[in-house]
């Protein structure tokens, strides 16, 4: 006991670089302020917080742009937390994916009589474990973060009290959300227990002279199994139909773009950096997930009539398309990272303008049901085309986004030039194909069919912040599309090699 | 004038289109009228900088080469550049689409197909029209695919939304089959990215950089571009989604899927996969000759089984195709200069006969050729134009078809000497066979619709008039072109050749393939 003493006594707060958390500290302070507004305010506060929750994202942002405009790595707690352009990029991501969410929720969660603090506060706290995992390069460090972002968002799922299905869709996320995070954790004290450090940079060293090897492929195993469940990749997707039924649309939306994202985050830093001598362990690993998540979301996502639920299917085979570079990432380095953040940044705005849409046309029809949006073409011609660039996006059609994002993860793979690579690719594009049989039926309802007798064609209002989100979504999608060289200038391999 | 047309002529002709489309856009949907002046101005003007670029293009002389050629940054992290440029193949395809779409947009100035909506249909033309041309300018691979994806979607819609009876299944059934030929043909093109000397995407560089890979990667590439250009072609097993999607398309759908669509398909294998993969061309073409010509007598006995009167066309489409593949499967210049004469031939006079099928339809309300017939008597001079169209598609000599038909026979007595002459001559001996089966169905076409007396059911029915005056101004072109080109082919061929024979590697002039790799100095 004494010997710790000195120690103890002797503690020195580690230095801190206060500009490098300045993003993570006002995001704490405008979640703190939110909820500081409710309690001075109450009900009279009711109006702004939404405005103050965006408002205070977009402050959030200049800190961001100012690091990158020094462009220097800075390193903190012996490296376990690094400000670097791979993180800075998808800070920068995190905070406007969370601004086009607070522009989905305004209306719903106004309209919904919802409590509207709480949401916007844990929402916020939700980002914060983002942008955090974005720096992340120690397990402490990851697993604070990915506990931080989904404990809010189990919260946030339930947010609909009134409704069984929501309460439903909370309580799985919650328990699967849990059950990985047990698998993970059981992983990371096996990958500490043979490197005696939690940086990643050291379990990579240990991991590349140990000769500890069913501890190694387990740990390895577990931590990977873990992050599949958060980025819904099968068979670890179960949850995922059910929580984005339920849950309320915009935190769906959260769900499917923002909290994968994050998933995403944590495997790149965890494959590129910690495992990276180990790439006979992961490859096949993420191998296996890569096809599996592809081919099993399409073929479900071929199945469902609500419209919602098909989103989650497609997500499921989003994230096999994502972990296609990750497969291959031991053949070409930095190239799979680069690949794996185009992706998710085109992902984002065009997954996320898809949803503006399903709570812009779900506000008039109170249906999920596809064939609700029968003949929407009709009476919504502006919608219907946001609609047909968000799907044929995701199908990836050029000159669209997508297609751009496709062919980033096909160059990655192809590029490895080896037989996991080609036999990846041609899955792939058999799968590409598949995928678009069931985005064009969105598309086919809306422009082909009639509209049905009894429902209601006058003209459909959208509300203006949800205006705003189509056209910054819609704006985006066609932009990475027409002109990538906008996203590749951010995600260029050399720019974003992670430091460590 | 010819400084701006050379720098900027062809990236103004491909994105005009666009630019149009965006006014239209704006402009609210009831004002139907300045709709339709909007994309005819927009199409015009369009052909008028074609013709510029054809005067132009005499004008520099250089057929055998590039002309117009701009060379800018477009994505530079993957080496993709904004490469444009036209020569003797691309151009007369060029020219082709510039005229066919103002010429569509006149033909549906009065009748326009259920549900009408025009704003949206002439947007969804005009996408095309920067889709198509771009895909003959473009002369980086991965602009390439964009702009051959850009098709897809218009087209699709104009299936989905305007076509027949069994709309839903066409269109998704081309979009299907098309994307996933593209799909493979991407990953051919990412290998050929990776695994050649320099690391390019553009197609003037390419054919020496793809030159040390070795053969067998080669073959699997060539492979890969075979399903995508094959699928839009249609060859023979992948040919399915066509009379489906010719059927329900409505007219103009119908007309610009067959004369330019279809066109990018061989257009691919003429300029990237065969310069750029000689020797894997070599492996394959027996195959695709042999394709070609399952394709022609299959197309030529689809024709003979069928009672609509679009879908005999759109099978002859199938055979007529096969032609053209059997001109380049020979790998001579010969055959080539015949497949492109072949293209722009197909593309005028079938897209004619769709042309006639729609008007047809209109009248009668049915294309069904046992309750057709007389149209000679009820309207003559419609009938003596499908007359006409019917002998031109069929390769009497004197009328482009020929030109299209009879030197892609000829091509295959004498192929490529890297190439086995009796396969080959056995193909001949088929498609030769295949022309006869040509004349059968074309004239029993004829025969059903034109010749007769009208069914009682049409006799005095007041709806079944002679041809109108957006119909003539909207044939009259196409004729005058079918006819100048069958007396005189000297104005396709004269340009074409020095880009053909500028595509061919030396190499398939050898004897064998493992000569063929001698020769490339490995």
């Amino acid at each position: 006991m004494l010997a710790f003493a000195p120690s103890l006594l002797g503690f020195v707060r580690p230095d801190i670089d206060w500009h490098a958390v300045a993003p993570e500290l006002t995001l704490l302070g405008v979640g703190a302020a939110v909820t500081l507004l409710d309690i001075i305010l109450l009900e009279r506060g009711r109006a702004y917080t939404s405005a103050m929750a965006g408002i205070g994202l977009l402050i959030a942002l200049i800190p961001i742009v100012t690091l990158a405009a020094q462009g220097d790595t800075r390193e903190m707690f012996g490296g376990a937390f690094v400000v670097d352009d791979f993180a800075l990029i998808l800070k920068a991501m995190f905070i406007v994916v969370a601004y086009v969410i607070v522009l989905l929720s305004t209306n719903y969660i106004a309209e919904g009589d919802y409590w509207e603090n709480e949401y916007y506060g844990l929402l916020l706290s939700s980002v914060l474990g983002m942008v955090l995992m974005a720096s992340a390069r120690d397990l402490i460090t990851i697993f604070v973060a990915l506990e931080l972002l989904s404990i809010p968002a189990y919260l946030l799922a339930t947010w609909r009290k009134g409704d069984p299905r929501s309460n439903e869709a909370g309580l799985k996320y919650y328990l699967m959300g849990v059950f990985a995070s047990a698998i993970m954790l059981y992983g990371m004290s096996l990958l500490f227990g043979l490197a005696g450090d939690t940086r990643l940079s050291e379990i990579s060293a240990a991991l590349s002279g140990s000769n500890a090897e069913p501890v190694a492929i387990l740990g390895i195993i577990f931590v990977i199994v873990g992050f599949a469940f958060k980025v819904s990749g099968f068979p670890f997707h179960t949850w995922a139909p059910d929580t984005y039924e339920g849950a309320p649309t915009p935190i769906t939306a959260f769900l499917a773009v923002a909290s994968k994202a994050a998933g995403f985050v944590a495997l790149m830093q965890l494959v590129h950096i910690g495992f990276g001598a180990r790439h006979d362990v992961y490859q096949p690993l993420l191998w296996i997930l890569a096809v599996g998540s592809m081919t099993a979301g399409n073929l479900m996502a071929l199945r469902q009539n609500n419209i919602v639920r098909l989103m989650a299917y497609s997500g499921v085979s989003q994230a096999g398309f994502m972990l296609m570079p990750l497969a291959v990432a031991g053949d070409i380095g930095s190239e799979a990272l680069s690949a794996v953040i185009t992706y998710v940044l085109i992902y984002a705005a065009m997954n996320l303008g898809a949803f503006a849409v399903i709570i812009a046309v779900a506000h008039r029809t109170k249906s999920g049901d596809i064939s609700s949006y029968a003949g929407l073409f009709r009476y919504a011609p502006a919608i219907t085309i946001c609609m047909s660039i968000f799907v044929f996006s995701l199908a990836g059609i050029p000159p669209l986004g997508g297609w751009f994002a496709k062919f980033a993860v096909f160059r990655a793979v192809v590029e490895a030039d080896t037989g996991w690579g080609y036999s990846l690719a041609a899955i792939a594009a058999v799968n590409s194909v598949i995928a678009l049989f069931y985005y064009a039926k969105i598309a086919r309802m809306m422009w082909f069919e009639d509209t049905p007798e009894q429902a209601d064609t006058t003209a459909l209002r959208v509300p203006p912040s949800l205006v705003a989100a189509l056209g910054l979504t819609g704006a985006a999608t066609l932009l990475f599309g027409i002109y990538p060289a906008a996203i590749t200038h951010f995600t260029d391999s050399a720019l974003i090699a992670l430091s460590y | 004038m010819a400084e701006f047309l050379n720098d900027w002529g062809l990236s103004l002709a491909t994105f005009l289109p666009v630019i149009g489309a965006t006014v239209m856009l704006l402009i609210p949907k009831t004002n139907e009228h300045v709709h339709k002046l909007i994309a005819l101005a927009t199409s015009m003007a369009v052909a008028v900088l074609g013709v510029l670029l054809l005067i132009q293009f005499i004008d520099n002389d250089n057929y055998g080469n590039l002309n117009f050629v701009v060379d800018k940054n477009w994505i530079d992290v993957i080496d993709s550049r904004y490469i444009m440029g036209v020569d003797g193949i691309s151009l007369p395809l060029m020219l082709l689409t510039m005229l066919i779409v103002p010429l569509c947009i006149i033909y549906s100035w009065n009748h326009f197909p259920e549900p009408r909506n025009p704003k949206a249909f002439l947007m969804l033309l005009l996408i095309l029209e920067t889709g198509m041309i771009g895909t003959f300018a473009a002369q980086d691979l991965i602009l390439f695919f964009v702009f051959f994806e850009v098709v897809l979607l218009p087209m699709y819609f104009m299936i989905g939304v305007w076509g027949g009876e069994n709309r839903r299944y066409a269109a998704i059934k081309f979009f299907l089959f098309t994307l996933f030929g593209s799909a493979l043909m991407l990953v051919s093109f990412l290998a050929l990215y990776f695994l050649g000397d320099a690391n390019t995407f553009d197609m003037r560089l390419l054919p020496e950089a793809a030159a040390g890979i070795a053969q067998s990667s080669q073959v699997w590439i060539f492979g890969g571009m075979f399903l995508g250009f094959g699928i839009k072609v249609p060859m023979f097993p992948f040919h399915t989604w066509l009379p489906d999607a010719h059927t329900e398309a409505p007219t103009v759908g119908s007309v610009i899927l067959a004369a330019v669509l279809l066109k990018l398909g061989t257009y691919g294998f003429v300029r990237i996969a065969i310069p750029i993969l000689p020797e894997a061309a070599a492996e394959w073409a027996p195959f695709i000759g042999l394709l070609a010509v399952i394709g022609i007598i299959y197309g030529a006995l689809g024709c003979l089984a069928q009672r609509d009167l679009k879908r005999l066309v759109a099978f002859s489409s199938v055979a007529h195709m096969g032609f053209v593949m059997l001109g380049i499967a020979t790998l001579t210049d010969f055959g080539i200069n015949a497949a492109v004469f072949g293209m722009v031939a197909h593309g005028l006079i079938t897209g004619m006969l769709f042309f006639l099928a729609g008007s047809i339809k209109e009248r009668y309300h049915t294309l069904d050729m046992a309750r057709l017939g007389g149209l000679l008597l009820q309207a003559p001079r419609m009938g003596w134009i499908l007359g006409f169209c019917a002998m031109a598609s069929l390769g009497l000599p004197g009328l482009a078809g020929f030109w299209g038909e009879f030197p892609a026979i000829l091509a295959s007595y004498n192929p490529a000497e890297i190439l086995s002459e009796e396969i080959f001559r056995s193909y001949m001996v088929i498609a030769a066979l295949g022309t006869v089966l040509a004349a059968g169905y074309l004239l029993w076409m004829f025969q059903k619709t034109a010749f007769g007396n009208p069914k009682d059911e049409f006799a005095n029915d007041p709806n079944v008039k002679d041809a109108t005056a957006s119909e003539y101004l909207a044939w009259a072109p196409l004729l005058i072109l079918i006819l100048v080109l069958g007396v005189y082919p000297y104005l396709l061929f004269g340009a074409s050749d020095p880009a053909v024979v500028n595509s061919l590697s030396e190499c398939l002039e050898s004897t064998s393939s493992e000569a063929c790799f001698d020769a490339a100095g490995r």
